[in-house]
């Protein structure tokens, strides 16, 4: 591997098949480690199927991005190594290449691929159920079943979370309880500046804005605790907008509501009545 | 108006004593009037809101008309008395323009006190200007990181830790959008193309000036209570803001006027003013990529300018653009915000694409591979980046069926990203690498870039985004993308042409030293934040999970070795260039494009004859002689 010998053809075909083993091998140690041995500790976790829906995901992404990654490392790297200058006396030029139509055209098709499939990817998982995501108040991306979803909704003001509960007499309530494996709509509004509700281990995101009702689905699945955060700056004290729920059996959802309601009933008779926002005026320019 | 242009110091001689010289169209005036203009502009806001008080009811207690009003005229004061008014009013009453030539051939030290059009000038006190704001926007950051080294003990309180956020991140968003492009594209671009000067040579030091008025603006937030919104100023969180959240507004729209300004300058300049020779295939790529991001500014900053002003008017005369109670809607300003937003992010991006691949071939001794491509790479970029906003509002419920479309969108701009990389990757191949301290952080911005980019995938996939928004992996993303790409091209340009603009070598042997800390301090940094956000850490928080403290404590560590050689790089710069001063070579790289076949420093007015360009501007390895063909007198122009 003399200088001389990497300026002709056959130097060049030579280190070419040697990036590409290079790459090849890396690429299969380290896209089973990432699969098999990150992929299960990928956030969210398994809390809800769209936690789990997200960790597949993510799982995807990274088997996808690991092969791109180390085909970009094992490249730069076999090349300091072995285009280094090494008779800098010489102050010789390196091979004058301007380009190569067949490579450009080839990287332009893979690249391409590689895109179109991974958003085509996500959109399909998007689109099944909304990942858990906030689909603001007209979703398109609904559950099956949706109309016997458990509706609860997410009050956010500066700076706490309350829970209100349509389906029990509008009582609201300071905690939340989620009953286990049942199909939860979020309605996330309010009542002041943009919030956004994040329960980290239920895989749910949606932001809370004064006047919109932010829907979104989640399907809980075993019991377990969930931290809820405050996840869009609210001011002074959006750091301590946070507090914790948990999903429990459905009896004892069944009775932990029962007393919810019997606790906060002098203060249901002084709320307003339910409404999906309850903003002044809602006179919403969504869009 | 003569007597006016006579105390300018422009027009007099360098011999004159020094008070003499102070008096006239200087920084100092400029801050003497600049001073007048705040308390003027504040009395007359104080007068309207006394008028206005039976319609207007005054709820925060402060008068924020009287603020506006104060930055506004304080601003024009500022200006005039750097001299910005001589010229237009010299035209209104027919004179003629005579101080821009003068001024050019003043000497010493007060030139880069005062309104300079000598484009080397002005690109040496953007230098200066943008150093010193990058610095205190660094201090800010060392400020956050000690806040968060204990999760419930804390050092400031929680609306000073959220000034400093805000803060830190409107420091390096709005200053740093002219991070390159005022020290070097000024420098560089009329040498490059082959002109003796900028298209406007006095809005190129408007621009200057304009984004210093705005830095100080943004530092005044703090006598006023600070702002608590972040650099995004969201509303109507912004709306709720004490005063302290009209210096934001006063700043970013100072800003978005410079970076308006800066990129008309530069597309004129580069359209318009090419030597003979100098055609579209044969433009440096540095050259290219200035063009697209001067294209993104002139696009978006518009937008900013226009979506601040609404945003003043809500604050100010009680307009309700955003206050949704009152019909606005605090979506219209996300929209808006995030429509100069995303393209602003490019305008941090895109320079350093350029940088790099300008000086890869210097170091590899080979042409540039692919240039067509790395220009289709660079355009593509910066076209598709008008396209992907709403990719910060996955999960905000606003058109929630449009989420397709933006995740796609966004997922394509990794394929002119990728012509970037297959550039740089080409250019590598088989070359003869020489590792310089130039190299060094080139080769760096590949790394880090490489890293911003695949986690950009996991935020352009909306199930993936829905964890990730809003939480340190974001932060973790942008900061790898804009400090490990654009900063790391940065300093490679620093340590490239800084021989080049003033005149003295800096040291190698520091330089490496400061590489090899900033490279792996700043990945100790940065990575373990794309866990924090991973493990549910929310950004912009005071308190965090206290399970998350080990995590943090090591991410603050990192963050002030990161500091330390930042530090360890000016303690070079002020070495080499103040006290060492030992005179660079002509062309120590033995690069072959054009600035560094002039002579060091670079004299006046650059070219003593037009030069005519007559092949591909890296002609490494053909043999072919680097020198353009110089023009006979008169020729061009």
């Amino acid at each position: 591997m003399s200088g001389d010998g990497r300026t002709r053809g056959k130097g060049a075909r030579h280190d070419a098949r040697n990036v590409t083993l290079l790459w090849l091998l890396a690429s299969a140690i380290m896209t089973p480690i990432v699969v098999f041995v990150f992929g299960p500790h990928l956030p969210p976790g398994h809390g809800s199927n769209e936690a789990a829906g997200q960790v597949v995901d993510n799982t995807v992404l990274l088997a996808a991005a690991a092969p791109i990654a180390l085909g970009v490392l094992v490249f730069i790297a076999y090349s300091l190594w072995a285009f280094r200058e090494r008779e800098p006396q010489l102050q010789a030029d390196g091979v004058p290449l301007r380009g190569n139509s067949s490579v450009q055209f080839w990287w332009i098709v893979a690249t391409t691929t590689v895109a179109l499939s991974l958003s085509g990817y996500g959109i399909i998982r998007l689109l099944e159920t909304g990942a858990g995501g906030g689909q603001g108040p007209e979703p398109i991306a609904v559950p099956p079943h949706a109309s016997n979803a458990l509706q609860v909704q997410v009050i956010a003001q500066q700076w706490q979370f309350t829970y209100r509960w349509p389906s029990f007499g509008g009582v609201e309530t300071r905690e939340i309880e989620l009953p286990a494996h049942t199909l939860i709509e979020f309605n996330v509004t309010s009542l002041d500046v943009i919030h956004s509700f994040w329960a980290y281990q239920l895989g749910v995101k949606a932001d809370a804005n004064p006047g919109v009702n932010n829907i979104a689905y989640v399907t809980t699945r075993g019991p377990l605790a969930f931290e809820v955060r405050c996840a869009e700056l609210c001011g002074v004290w959006h750091g301590y907008m946070y507090n914790g729920g948990q999903v429990v059996p459905r009896a004892r959802f069944a009775s932990w509501i029962a007393r919810a309601r019997l606790q906060y009933a002098p203060a249901t008779r002084n709320l307003s009545p339910y409404s999906k926002t309850y903003f002044p005026e809602p006179q919403r320019r969504a869009g | 108006m003569s007597a006016i242009a006579g105390t300018s110091p422009g027009l007099m001689s360098a011999r004159a004593p020094l008070w003499r010289r102070l008096i006239g169209f200087n920084l100092l005036t400029g801050i003497v009037l600049g001073v007048g203009g705040w308390y003027l502009g504040h009395w007359i806001g104080t007068e309207i809101h006394g008028v206005s008080l039976a319609y207007f009811s005054a709820t925060a207690g402060e008068n924020d008309i009287a603020i506006m009003l104060g930055y506004l005229l304080g601003v024009l004061g500022f200006l005039i008395g750097l001299g910005f008014a001589v010229y237009p009013v010299q035209r209104v009453f027919g004179g003629q323009p005579t101080l821009a030539e003068r001024e050019s051939h003043e000497h010493g030290l007060l030139r880069y006190f005062s309104l300079s059009t000598d484009h080397k000038v002005v690109a040496k006190q953007y230098m200066v200007g943008i150093g010193f704001f990058f610095f205190i926007g660094g201090l800010n950051a060392m400020a956050i990181r000690t806040e968060l080294l204990q999760p419930n003990t804390h050092v400031f309180g929680a609306n000073q830790y959220l000034t400093l956020v805000g803060m830190h991140g409107s420091m390096m968003m709005g200053i740093f959008t002219s991070g390159v492009l005022g020290p070097f594209a000024n420098w560089l671009v009329p040498i490059m193309i082959g002109s003796r000067r900028m298209a406007f040579p006095r809005i190129e030091s408007l621009t200057f000036w304009l984004l210093m008025a705005a830095g100080v603006v943004l530092i005044t937030t703090i006598f006023f209570g600070g702002f608590q919104t972040g650099w995004t100023g969201y509303q109507p969180l912004g709306d709720q803001g004490t005063a302290g959240y009209d210096a934001y507004i006063g700043f970013f729209a100072l800003v978005g006027v410079s970076m308006t300004l800066l990129g008309f300058n530069l597309i004129v300049t580069i359209v318009t003013m090419r030597a003979p020779g100098m055609t579209w295939s044969r433009l440096p790529i540095f050259v290219w990529s200035v063009l697209a991001t001067a294209g993104l500014m002139v696009l978006a900053a518009p937008t900013l300018i226009a979506t601040l002003l609404m945003a003043a008017m809500d604050r100010s005369v009680q307009t309700a653009f955003f206050i949704p109670g009152q019909g606005g809607s605090p979506y219209l300003f996300q929209n808006l915000f995030w429509v100069f937003g995303h393209p602003e992010v490019y305008v941090l991006a895109l320079p350093g694409f350029g940088i790099v691949l300008e000086l890869l071939p210097v170091f590899t001794r080979k042409p540039l591979w692919g240039y067509r491509l790395a220009v289709a790479g660079i355009l593509g970029v910066g076209i598709l980046s008008f396209f992907v906003w709403q990719h910060h509002l996955f999960v905000s419920g606003i058109n929630a069926d449009l989420r397709p479309f933006f995740s796609l969108s966004t997922e394509l701009i990794s394929i002119p990203t990728g012509f970037i990389f297959l550039c740089a990757l080409g250019t590598l191949w088989r070359g003869r690498i020489r590792f310089t301290v130039p190299m060094l952080f080139c080769l760096a911005w590949a790394f880090n870039f490489l890293w911003g980019g695949v986690s950009g995938i996991f935020l352009a996939d909306v199930p993936s985004d829905v964890t990730t928004h809003g939480s340190f992996f974001v932060m973790a993303h942008f900061h790898y993308t804009i400090m490990g790409g654009l900063i790391f091209a940065f300093f490679a340009a620093i340590y490239y042409w800084v021989p080049k603009m003033y005149g003295y070598k800096l040291s190698e042997r520091l330089g490496k030293v400061h590489f090899w800390i900033m490279f792996l301090a700043f990945n100790s940094t940065f990575a373990p934040l794309f866990a924090l956000g991973f493990l549910g850490m929310p950004r912009r928080v005071i308190t965090y999970a206290t399970n998350l403290q080990g995590l943090n404590d090591w991410v603050s560590a990192s963050a002030y070795v990161l500091g330390l050689s930042l530090l360890l790089f000016l303690v070079n710069a002020v070495w080499s260039l103040v006290f060492k001063r030992e005179p660079a070579e002509r062309n120590p790289w033995q690069s072959k494009s054009i600035e560094w076949q002039l002579p060091t420093p670079v004299p006046l007015h650059d070219f003593e004859q037009l030069p005519v360009f007559d092949g591909d501007p890296y002609p490494y390895g053909d043999g072919r002689v680097p020198v353009p063909a110089v023009a006979p007198v008169g020729e061009g122009g």
